[in-house]
């Protein structure tokens, strides 16, 4: 028996790969009754899903192992989109590096800026201004809008409704436009900076995002009523990919797809990064644990993104919004093209760089969209980081993927998917 | 060592010195987080420790890192959180640079399984009484440990079986055209 899997399959490429993770799915424990070697109706099967699976998100690899209709067990293969980001970083100035952060998690660019930055900061001792606390604050919300846009629509196409996706796609297409106005790009946009950000929001971006926050409620609310009480996507989604609380804890789930399982850990309100502690705002947790539960926990927490939004919008203060100490932040553009000194500090930015006391470590998590996103960063006081780790929220999240997926359906393997909603530039690193 | 611990902290810290006197190597912050190395042979015992009294039940992270150094190159460290007390603890240990081996914390959370894999992966570090343990990102077929400091950055390497041909005076033909 324990050969029978991989005499089935006959791997053609990265053959001792495949062989191993066969092996492994064999040998997984599964607490499925096994219909043991009698199998007159051949109704076992291995089923490969990925890498190029279209409802994967990404190159994500599944195992399956099903009896008829039922999925026994389950491998996830990861890797596929794997670059060494980390190794990246020890080669690169911690500037340098802050655009590699945009291509992780690359449905909410803005958080994983603010996620470097605010580490290296905390590393470096970098104080920021006020008015770039506020800035980072609107730029991170609207990324989780924009990630939980796209969770919104995927998952809903993976339940059957294809038009509900170009709904959301309008509505992100505005944030791209916001993003655009914000920092120059409408997708990757590395706004962030160490010490503050990029540059201050232009009157005609403020323009655009009260627009956004007066319309976007609205149709919040239509998709709300469309979905809320719809009974095809209800039966899809309920008691389906069901997690405990004590189960999420134990395997490290994190973000929604925690809070969904009834438990409310929000970095926001642990450990209160930028200026959230400022800002009123709830932790929607569900308790069901189902992927019906993570639907309402991530629209709950768009509702709560567009209140903070809001309060930020009233509070946002005047002043500068890079810190003006030219050995921890790139001076202005002002003083870099008019003054000699502006122009020194410049290049010792660009070729140095922050360097933080020697031997110092630190660890700073933001909650990004997906969950809990933290650097570790050791430095050994050059510019370079000796060693950065980044804590990812999706790779947490796709180990839960092995054990919520056994003895569910074949067939809600994708919607379940898109409710943990990973993202594989993310959790491959 | 003047350390400036808050109250949880201090429960958690006098809690290891009584009980793992002789197991808690160290105990020291870094910009505001606190680190304790303890001796490689126990951590099980006390990650045990930490989750059942301590309230630390969610395993975090577990990574690795390469100090390049003759003694006690490796490092594993486990960011683990009280929910309780809404605290963080990061417990480090350190090995060495042959045959780098810990006991795995699969048995304390079973959240450290791809962790831990990420760490074997990336540096060689092997635990013992894993359950999986295979290669995460990289193939199974790959032979090298990238994230270790001995792995230069920007370099080409072949695998470690290839047969490098010797070049010849006229390579096209010994190439292409036989």
């Amino acid at each position: 028996m324990s050969q029978d899997i991989i005499n089935k399959v006959t791997p053609t490429f990265f053959k001792e790969h495949q062989e191993s993770i066969y092996q492994a799915l064999e040998d997984k424990h599964t607490t499925i009754e096994d219909i043991e070697d009698a199998d007159p109706l051949n109704t076992k099967m291995i089923l490969n899903m990925g890498p190029q699976h279209p409802a994967t998100h990404g190159v994500l690899r599944l195992i399956l192992q099903l009896n008829g209709e039922v999925i026994e067990k389950t491998k996830v293969d990861v890797g596929y989109l794997h670059r060494g980001v980390e190794k990246i970083a020890e080669n690169k100035t911690y500037q340098e590096f802050m655009p590699y952060t945009d291509r992780m998690d690359y449905l909410a660019p803005y958080s994983n800026n603010v996620a470097l930055c605010t580490a290296v900061e905390k590393i470096a001792q970098v104080e920021v201004p006020e008015r770039a606390h506020y800035i980072r604050m609107i730029g991170c919300e609207l990324a989780r809008i924009s990630s939980h846009l796209l969770w919104l629509g995927t998952m809903v196409m993976d339940a059957g409704a294809v038009s509900f996706f170009i709904w959301t796609f309008r509505e992100r297409e505005k944030l791209y436009d916001i993003f655009d106005n914000f920092g120059g790009h409408r997708f990757t946009i590395s706004h962030s900076r160490i010490g503050g950000v990029a540059n201050d929001l232009t009157e005609d971006c403020m323009a655009m995002i009260k627009d956004f926050v007066s319309d976007f409620p609205d149709e919040l609310d239509g998709w709300h009523g469309l979905l809320d009480r719809n009974r095809i996507f209800i039966d899809r989604n309920e008691d389906v990919g069901v997690l405990k609380t004590e189960d999420a804890l134990e395997l490290g789930a994190t973000g929604p797809t925690l809070r969904a399982s009834g438990y409310a850990y929000d970095m926001r309100k642990v450990s209160p990064y930028a200026r959230y502690d400022q800002v009123d705002f709830e932790v929607p947790t569900r308790l069901e644990g189902d992927n019906l539960a993570r639907y309402y926990v991530r629209m709950e927490e768009m509702q709560e993104s567009i209140r903070i939004i809001n309060q930020c919008l009233d509070k946002l203060p005047k002043g500068p919004v890079r810190t003006d100490n030219a050995k921890q932040a790139y001076p202005s553009k002002d003083e870099v093209y008019y003054s000699m000194e502006g122009m020194i500090h410049d290049f010792m930015m660009t070729d140095t760089g922050i360097c933080p006391p020697e031997g110092a470590e630190s660890y700073h998590a933001v909650e990004g969209p997906k969950g809990e996103l933290g650097y570790y960063i050791k430095s050994d006081g050059t510019g370079h980081p000796w060693r950065l780790k980044i804590n990812s929220p999706s790779f947490h999240n796709l180990q839960l993927l092995e054990r919520i997926l056994d003895g569910e359906m074949v067939a809600d393997t994708v919607v379940i998917i898109g409710g943990v909603d990973p993202v594989m530039g993310e959790a491959d690193k | 060592m003047d350390l400036d611990l808050t109250k949880e902290f201090q429960k958690v810290i006098d809690g290891l010195t009584e009980n793992f006197s002789e197991k808690v190597l160290n105990v020291y912050q870094s910009t505001g987080d606190t680190f304790v190395l303890v001796n490689p042979t126990a951590i099980v015992e006390i990650c045990t420790y930490l989750k059942e009294e301590q309230n630390f039940i969610y395993l975090a992270d577990v990574f690795g890192a390469d100090n390049f150094t003759a003694e006690n190159r490796f490092e594993v460290i486990y960011n683990m959180a009280s929910l309780k007390d809404q605290i963080r603890l990061f417990v480090k240990v350190q090995l060495e640079e042959n045959e780098p081996t810990v006991a795995s914390v699969t048995g304390v959370w079973k959240s450290a399984n791809w962790y831990e894999r990420e760490v074997y992966d990336m540096f060689g570090i092997t635990f013992t009484d894993h359950p999986d343990m295979r290669r995460i990102y990289m193939p199974e077929d790959y032979e090298y440990f990238p994230c270790a400091k001995s792995f230069l950055f920007l370099v080409f390497r072949a695998p470690l079986n290839c047969q490098i041909q010797p070049l010849t005076s006229n390579r096209y033909e010994s190439r292409y055209y036989k």
